[in-house]
């Protein structure tokens, strides 16, 4: 075992896993992580902490993390590279495994154009590979980027994400390629909406390999109403919903838009279990961790294992 | 070439409020190519201040000058007895401009009218785009002659985030993604394997982050 973690002995054990994302709340309220985390447990192996997502600041993943641990909650740590250098990097690497973190997810991270301190300095001193590469060489080295000897043993189940709806598309196989020699054990996409392309993408993958390398978990965003679809389509880089998609949400009845989106969201589980190469899957709810237990449940994926 | 912009008018109307009189240094390098701080922009910019200080009711007088290269000790000189009859020079060369004005003329004000932008070219005529970040490393033989450092958002080494859509960068529609021109580049030069090697984390001592940067060159020196 890498980390010991939950996560990772439900893949040793070859079940299907299941992530869950939990946002941290806009400043430091604590019952707020707790009252989301309630729906997540029992529900999901491990538990996402979104590092200042899309550059909105948010309680640091990392505290977050150390109260679902408090809580009995596996968390997987999100870590952008956006808003430290190496030397934070490292630090918060440590300080992780300090409190009892054994998952982490590298991620480059939103610009800081869609948050709401856009006059920052982004700092981006190292990419999201080049991330991975310093998180395994920490535990499975013992050394710093920096060459220098690390005390104690970090054991860190270290994640990445993959977008195979991003372009150009040839280069996301090469890209999810890159992420696991440098050090990627398991892997979460993006939304998947487009199923024909994601089974492309994962072809892909399994031609090169890749799925007997990693643990590839399908990434699911359940759709909230038609409107969310079609802005979602318009407007937000990397993610693509097919038209007949767009179309079936916005025919949903009055009221019954998130119903159809939760439907949508159990059927592209459903899909993904059959896909060869695909571990688990990874359900970004969006403020709706509420919803996660009935998508789980229709989905067939509870109970969870112990 | 070095890419810079005009500062709004009321800003530069700001710094020049304590004085009577100026000398307003253009350069014949740079910013003339980039039509910010060359000839004709002394002589436009010179006749706006003129005029904004007469209506104000405190009118200043304006000499106008555009020197060689603001950027070289050599051509300082031109501009020798001019500052002796000025309160101060708004220089609108690039910032290393002012500075070497500043320098020069220990004791005299040196104010900047320009913001000096970027390391860059024009694209079309009056679009100007940024292309080098001057860090100090170059890796444009394993980018397809693209550099990521400067035109990534992100400066990320090792491919396209996420965000990366139909050519455009997740920023803005208006912004190309660098790494889908290294793409293509590579890709027309038959070296899309380059992709597949990881490019390890970059040593930025080479860029400001080690510091304010010297070259000093033996062969050179006198």
């Amino acid at each position: 075992m890498k980390s010991g973690s939950n996560l990772e002995k439900v893949f040793e054990r070859g079940e299907f896993a299941v992530t869950a994302e939990l946002g941290p709340p806009k400043g430091n309220d604590v019952e707020a992580v707790i009252s989301k985390a309630k729906y997540l447990r029992g529900v999901a192996d491990a538990v996402n902490v979104t590092d200042n997502q899309t550059a909105i600041v948010r309680m640091s993943s990392i505290a977050t993390s150390k109260i679902l641990v408090d809580l009995g909650l596996e968390p997987v740590m999100q870590m952008t590279c956006r808003d430290r250098n190496r030397i934070g990097i490292e630090s918060d690497i440590f300080g992780a495994s300090a409190l009892g973190i054994k998952n982490c997810l590298c991620l480059s991270g939103d610009h800081q154009r869609f948050g709401n301190e856009i006059d920052s300095k982004n700092v981006y001193d190292l990419d999201s590979i080049q991330l991975l590469n310093v998180m395994k060489t920490i535990r499975d080295e013992g050394r710093l980027l920096g060459g220098e000897e690390v005390e104690g043993d970090v054991n860190m189940f270290i994640g990445a994400a993959a977008n195979p709806f991003g372009d150009p598309f040839e280069m996301r196989v090469v890209r999810l390629a890159k992420k696991v020699k440098a050090g990627a054990d398991f892997i979460q996409t993006q939304c998947i909406y487009d199923m024909d392309r994601f089974r492309e993408w994962m072809k892909m993958a399994r031609d090169r390999g890749l799925h007997e390398r990693t643990h590839i978990m399908g990434g699911v965003m359940p759709l909230k109403s038609g409107g969310m679809a079609r802005y979602m389509q318009k407007n937000v880089p990397g993610i693509t919903i097919p038209d007949d998609m767009v179309k079936r949400m916005l025919a949903a009845p009055k009221g019954k838009g998130a119903a159809e989106g939760i439907k949508i969201c159990i059927e592209t589980i459903e899909q993904l279990k059959e896909i060869e190469g695909v571990d688990g899957v990874h359900i970004m709810a969006l403020e709706w961790e509420h919803r996660v237990p009935e998508i789980c449940e229709e989905a067939g994926l509870l109970p969870r294992p112990n | 070439m070095i890419i810079a912009e005009q500062k709004p008018m009321e800003e530069i109307l700001e710094m020049l409020a304590p004085y009577k009189k100026i000398l307003l240094a253009g350069c014949g390098a740079c910013v003339t190519v980039c039509q910010a701080g060359g000839e004709k922009e002394v002589g436009v910019l010179a006749s706006q201040i003129r005029l904004a200080r007469k209506d104000a009711g405190n009118p200043i007088e304006v000499l106008e000058m555009t020197m060689t290269r603001q950027c070289e000790p050599e051509f300082m000189e031109e501009a020798e007895d001019a500052m002796k009859e000025v309160d101060a020079v708004l220089s609108i060369a690039c910032g290393i401009g002012v500075q070497l004005m500043a320098k020069t003329f220990f004791d005299k004000p040196a104010l900047p009218g320009l913001n000096t932008t970027f390391l860059g070219f024009p694209e079309e005529h009056g679009v100007f785009t940024e292309r080098c970040a001057a860090c100090g490393n170059c890796v444009l033989h394993l980018t397809g002659g693209i550099c990521p450092i400067a035109r990534c958002s992100k400066s990320l080494l090792n491919g396209p985030c996420g965000g990366s859509q139909d050519g455009k960068c997740e920023i803005s529609p208006d912004v190309e993604c660098a790494w889908q021109l290294i793409y293509d580049r590579l890709k027309a030069l038959g070296q899309l394997e380059n992709l597949e090697n990881i490019i390890p984390p970059k040593k930025w001592i080479t860029s400001r982050d080690g510091g304010p940067r010297k070259i000093v060159r033996e062969d050179l020196r006198i």
